[in-house]
């Protein structure tokens, strides 16, 4: 068995409910993570799409598991040409209540070896995962660049 | 963020991290291997990163694999870093990057 690749861990205050409608509703996720909507029935086996902010597809996947409020867990890759020796890599979110906080684990794996995006996700979820812990506490987003993330061509 | 800043506030904490960077999700006895350190350092050392999450575990099997949490920091600079200076330091930021790799 191949160890994942990424293990995020944050804790946020606020509730398992908000948290998981934080990470499936679109017009949430575009709020804190850079502007893209999370497009899917969320019926495990179905399409998992994130979409731009000018309605363009970015990333696809499947939903693997969803187990309201607890487990999340989905595939995706970017579509681009340049990811294009890529193959989707499976996202799983584990929330855990504790008191006041939610302790939310985020696991990634399944990268091909040598991986392009992976890459561009190791930038990426540190800066989504302050994003949103920043809007479910305090009502704002981090506004982050996307430019900032500085992604190599 | 007290704890963040007094886990970083030591070199050899600061070292375990650097080895996560370059090879995330090891054992203790991989991050053991090539170190000064005793193992009960090593270990006393974790326990305090992950107390500051900066270090993460999961368990794979039997073995307990360590990752290194960068959300923290991360939460850190966002703190201090204005949304109009985050541009330009992550470009003096490359920029430094490529000029120590050069005389590297």
């Amino acid at each position: 068995m191949r160890k994942p690749e990424f293990v995020y861990v944050t804790y946020i205050e606020t509730t398992p409910e908000k948290l998981w409608e934080a990470l499936t509703d679109p017009a949430f996720t575009e709020r804190y993570w850079f502007g893209a909507r999370l497009e899917s029935d969320w019926k495990v086996g179905s399409t998992f799409e994130m979409l731009r902010s000018d309605g363009t597809i970015s990333d696809r996947g499947k939903v693997v598991e969803f187990d309201r409020p607890r487990r999340l867990a989905y595939t995706f890759v970017n579509i681009s040409e340049k990811y294009k020796d890529d193959r989707p890599a499976l996202a799983t979110f584990v929330l855990e209540p504790y008191g006041k906080l939610v302790k939310l684990t985020l696991t990634h794996e399944g990268f091909v070896e040598g991986s392009k995006f992976l890459d561009g996700i190791s930038r990426g979820w540190p800066a989504i995962l302050s994003s949103l812990k920043s809007i479910l506490e305090t009502g704002h987003p981090l506004e982050i660049p996307f430019e900032a993330l500085k992604f190599e061509d | 963020m007290d704890e963040v800043f007094k886990a970083l506030a030591d070199a050899s904490r600061r070292s375990l991290l650097d080895r996560l960077h370059a090879n995330n999700g090891q054992t203790l006895n991989e991050l053991c291997e090539g170190l000064a350190m005793t193992r009960q350092a090593v270990t006393k050392h974790l326990a305090i990163l992950e107390a500051a999450n900066l270090v993460t575990t999961l368990r794979q099997g039997r073995e307990k694999l360590h990752y290194l949490n960068p959300v923290p920091i991360h939460q850190i600079g966002e703190r201090w870093i204005r949304k109009f200076e985050r541009g330009r330091l992550a470009a003096l930021g490359e920029l430094k990057r490529r000029l120590e790799k050069r005389d590297a």
